[in-house]
């Protein structure tokens, strides 16, 4: 990954207190895993901001090798990766995603 | 060409000998599988760490010819 795609990746997440990495944006995911995650995050309540990959290949593979994580989507906290589809679902349906989200003093979200 | 089950449990059991490993095919396409791999060696890791382990065992396969894993890892009880 070239340092300009690396540091374009760096700003976009400490940019968002909550963003997504996904195919796709979030009225038209193109992927059923990023979609998935988009509801969640609706049904949480939760604001976030997106960055659709299909628009910007560097970025597509950057954030695999920045977060060493093969897959899209990836969701980031407060500058910290979560997780991709699996674990986030998993946390929602433990409630841990909510809690983290209150612990992080991510505003709106709903446990 | 996408991976076959046998495949993946075979790479995942050589990186995790002692490991419990249980592949589904999610989807009966041979594209889309589940994963459940419990292992000792996860204790004391988080969730993406483990997640992390399992996909390096995997040799780069997950998000290329290994296209959608549902991936479930824990401990032994």
């Amino acid at each position: 990954m070239t340092d300009p795609t690396r540091a374009r990746i760096e700003g976009l997440i400490a940019g968002s207190d909550v963003l997504l990495f996904m195919k796709g944006v979030p009225a038209a995911p193109q992927c059923g895993f990023s979609g998935a995650l988009v509801q969640i995050l609706a049904r949480l309540d939760v604001p976030f901001d997106s960055v659709d990959v299909l628009a910007d290949f560097a970025v597509r593979e950057g954030i695999k090798a920045y977060s060493n994580w093969p897959t899209l989507p990836q969701l980031y906290v407060k500058g910290e990766f979560v997780g991709g589809c699996d674990i986030v679902r998993e946390m929602f349906h433990s409630g841990e995603l909510a809690a983290l989200l209150n612990a992080k003093g991510v505003v709106g979200a709903q446990s | 060409m996408a991976m076959s089950a046998a495949e993946i449990e075979r790479l995942i059991k050589a990186a995790f000998p002692e490991a419990q490993v249980v592949i589904m095919d999610l989807a009966g396409d041979g594209d889309h599988f589940g994963a459940r791999v419990i292992c000792e060696t996860f204790r004391g890791k988080s969730r993406v760490q483990q997640h992390q382990m399992v996909y390096a065992a995997l040799q780069g396969h997950m998000g290329g010819t290994l296209h959608a894993l549902a991936l479930e890892t824990a401990t032994p009880a």
